[in-house]
């Protein structure tokens, strides 16, 4: 893992002390809010419904065991004793107070942590593939370069005060689990012909009008990555629209000005800028690369884990279901979900924190990683611990074998916490995997991926569920629009509406009805929903949704 | 046509603690909206706004909400309003978990946290 250099302690312990004094002055009444709420949120800091929230940068999702002990301790000193992991792979303490931010904020730092441009106009965390430098189907392991675009992005100068926030994702593998193609920026790590570089995506991004990003360049070699992203940034920077904020992001621009046009403004700045890169960043990128290199993979044997699948029936469940394929013999990634059955989706308790610390310390080779879809991994583990590790996750609450099934739902805070928020997204989420655990059929129902947002700006990534909810107000009643088809993956598609929403009390049954009816006119149990949608199309959930609503309210 | 006016509180939330407050008659913030003043005049409810925006040194976020009258107080008249000034359904936290004579918490899922 990436330990910081001095220059980065120093920058965080600076930044730490800056805005300690910022507190005090705002605290003493020497600030306005006018003028502190900006020094705020360039620190993570902002104010929800009931309460401030702190969010924290965990980037491209990757912890170490003492850092995930440090999360757990801040939620116990200065938080209700809890954490809420995030789509964009970050941690949000919900209920801190202003003058203990500095002090959190410190005890961050003191793990290399800390919550610069996790809000703001700025570039935000660089998030990646979240079993990068484990998959088994990856090319290179993208947390070298999103590291790298870590360090060139924090306080970078000329991206300060961009027309509206930035953010950029990473993957290795062909395979996209990191959802490129909704980022501003995606970048996909390819192999040519033995040389690695990177395909360059831009223009993709969810909220009020999702767009699936376009390829911008097939091949950017990697000595050209810092000055080719500058670039873009910078064409953007200046192209981007100021003057209405709901048409500044960059898929916007893109939209606006064409692919190709954007294609020969990046050209020609990239032409511009290229000679100031005089190599040390491909230094640095070297020097990065070495911190990510793998652990020493053990060889052993798998036969406890064999027998374990063979005779524990709740092991099995969970390995079939919790598992993926590792690159190294005799190992396995570890999906621990944060999704137990009626929990609030990505919550932590600090004792929770404590376990996987001590699993990954024990077990894991001291890593673990926060996905988008609000779970931990424990990325390398090998085969013969998994039982152990199962049976302690077990006994905490998070041995739920469901990553990957309709209760593995992603929500936003929604109206429970957001000051956003135009509904409630969390007891949706709730009540959906309550009911689906009481039907049994999670297992039967196979791979499905229902998103849940409280509002349009989409954090919960509705456009891309298989099932997408959003919540909004209706006349000042929570109301539900449900999307079908959506997809995160490398063959990324945007929900299609099914029609009138639902109100908070129609929406699981209708949620039910979409499901019967993939059941029922399902090839066999290898199809899963996704591939159904695409075949049969939208009318067969339609008449499901809406004619057989009707037709039960008439009996 | 501009709207009609309809009764409001002046709300925000605590600089401090974030904690949502309300207005009170006695130019007071008070944790509890039944204790907020309902302003069901709108030149006296914008100036009651303006006199709550300038104390910068004990509130965030300064706005006027719409509340009709109860029998305990004003009363919220949408569900956002209602949230804040209970507390978050996923969890007993907020408002709702301090005792503070929330008697009209809505009977929703509440869970402590495993």
């Amino acid at each position: 893992m990436y330990d910081y250099t001095e220059f980065d302690a120093a920058f965080v312990a600076e930044r730490n002390r800056q805005f300690r004094a910022q507190v005090e002055r705002r605290v003493a009444g020497h600030l306005t809010e006018d003028e502190f709420k900006p020094l705020r949120l360039m620190n993570g800091l902002y104010l929800q419904l009931h309460a401030y929230m702190l969010r924290v940068a965990i980037p491209y999702g990757t912890i170490s065991s003492r850092q995930m002990d440090q999360l757990a301790y801040i939620a116990e000193k200065w938080d209700k004793g809890y954490g809420h992991f995030t789509t964009r792979q970050n941690i949000q303490y919900n209920w801190p107070k202003l003058p203990d931010v500095p002090d959190m904020l410190d005890a961050l730092a003191e793990v290399n942590m800390h919550a610069i441009q996790t809000s703001g106009n700025t570039i935000r965390n660089v998030t990646a593939d979240h079993f990068a430098g484990a998959a088994a189907d990856e090319v290179a392991d993208p947390r070298p370069v999103a590291e790298l675009l870590r360090q060139w992005s924090t306080d970078h100068p000329e991206f300060q005060f961009l027309p509206r926030k930035f953010k950029i994702a990473v993957t290795g593998s062909e395979n996209d689990r990191a959802v490129i193609k909704a980022h501003d920026i995606g970048i996909h790590i390819v192999d040519r012909d033995g040389e690695l570089g990177y395909r360059i995506v831009v223009g993709g991004g969810l909220g009020r009008t999702p767009m699936i990003g376009k390829v911008l360049n097939d091949f950017v070699p990697q000595e050209d990555l810092l000055p080719y992203v500058e670039a873009i940034v910078s064409v953007w920077n200046l192209l981007g629209r100021r003057d209405n904020k709901y048409k500044a992001r960059i898929k916007i621009t893109v939209h606006e000005h064409g692919i190709e046009d954007i294609r020969a403004r990046v050209e020609e700045r990239f032409k511009a800028i290229r000679p100031a890169f005089t190599g040390i960043d491909v230094q640095l990128f070297e020097e990065i690369k070495a911190a990510f290199a793998a652990p020493a993979f053990r060889e052993d044997s798998t036969a406890v884990y064999e027998t374990a699948y063979k005779t524990d029936p709740i092991f099995r469940a969970w390995a079939d279901t919790n598992l993926a394929e590792h690159r190294a013999p005799g190992y396995a990634i570890v999906q621990i979900s944060l999704k137990a059955h009626g929990a609030t989706p990505g919550d932590a308790s600090a004792e929770q924190m404590r376990v996987m610390a001590d699993i990954a310390r024990k077990y894991g080779h001291d890593e673990l990683r926060i996905s988008h879809e609000q779970n931990v991994i424990l990325p390398h583990v090998h085969k013969s611990d998994l039982p152990a590790i199962h049976a302690t996750l077990k006994k905490h609450g998070l041995a739920t074998a469901n990553i990957g099934l309709i209760s593995d739902i992603i929500a936003c805070p929604g109206m429970d916490y957001c000051a956003l928020a135009t509904a409630r997204s969390i007891p949706i989420a709730q009540e959906i995997a309550n009911r689906f655990d009481e039907l049994k059929l999670e297992h039967e129902i196979g791979d499905m991926k229902i998103k849940i947002s409280g509002c349009i700006n989409a954090c919960g990534h509705h456009h891309v569920g298989h099932i997408g909810i959003l919540g909004l107000d209706r006349a000042g009643v929570e109301n539900y629009q449900v999307t079908l088809g959506g997809d995160g993956t490398q063959d990324a598609a945007i929900g299609t509406r099914t029609g009138p929403g639902f109100s908070a009390d129609e929406i699981i049954p209708a949620v039910e009805r979409i499901v019967y009816a993939y059941l029922e006119l399902r090839e066999g149990p290898q199809e899963t929903f996704l591939q159904a949608y695409r075949r049969v199309g939208m009318e067969p959930f339609k008449t499901a949704l809406y004619e057989k609503a009707e037709a039960y309210a008439a009996e | 046509m501009a709207k009609p006016f309809t009764p409001k509180v002046v709300t925000a939330n605590a600089l401090i603690e974030g904690d949502v407050v309300y207005l009170a008659a006695d130019d007071s913030w008070s944790r509890e909206l039944s204790q907020a003043e309902l302003l069901e005049d709108e030149a006296v409810a914008d100036e009651r706004l303006l006199f709550a925006t300038a104390q910068t040194e004990t509130v965030v976020g300064v706005y006027l909400a719409d509340a009709v009258a109860g029998d305990e107080g004003p009363e919220p008249t949408h569900f956002r309003e209602d949230f804040r000034r209970t507390g978050p359904s996923n969890y007993f936290h907020g408002k709702q978990s301090e005792g503070s004579a929330q008697s009209a918490a809505p009977e929703q899922e509440t869970q402590t946290h495993v």
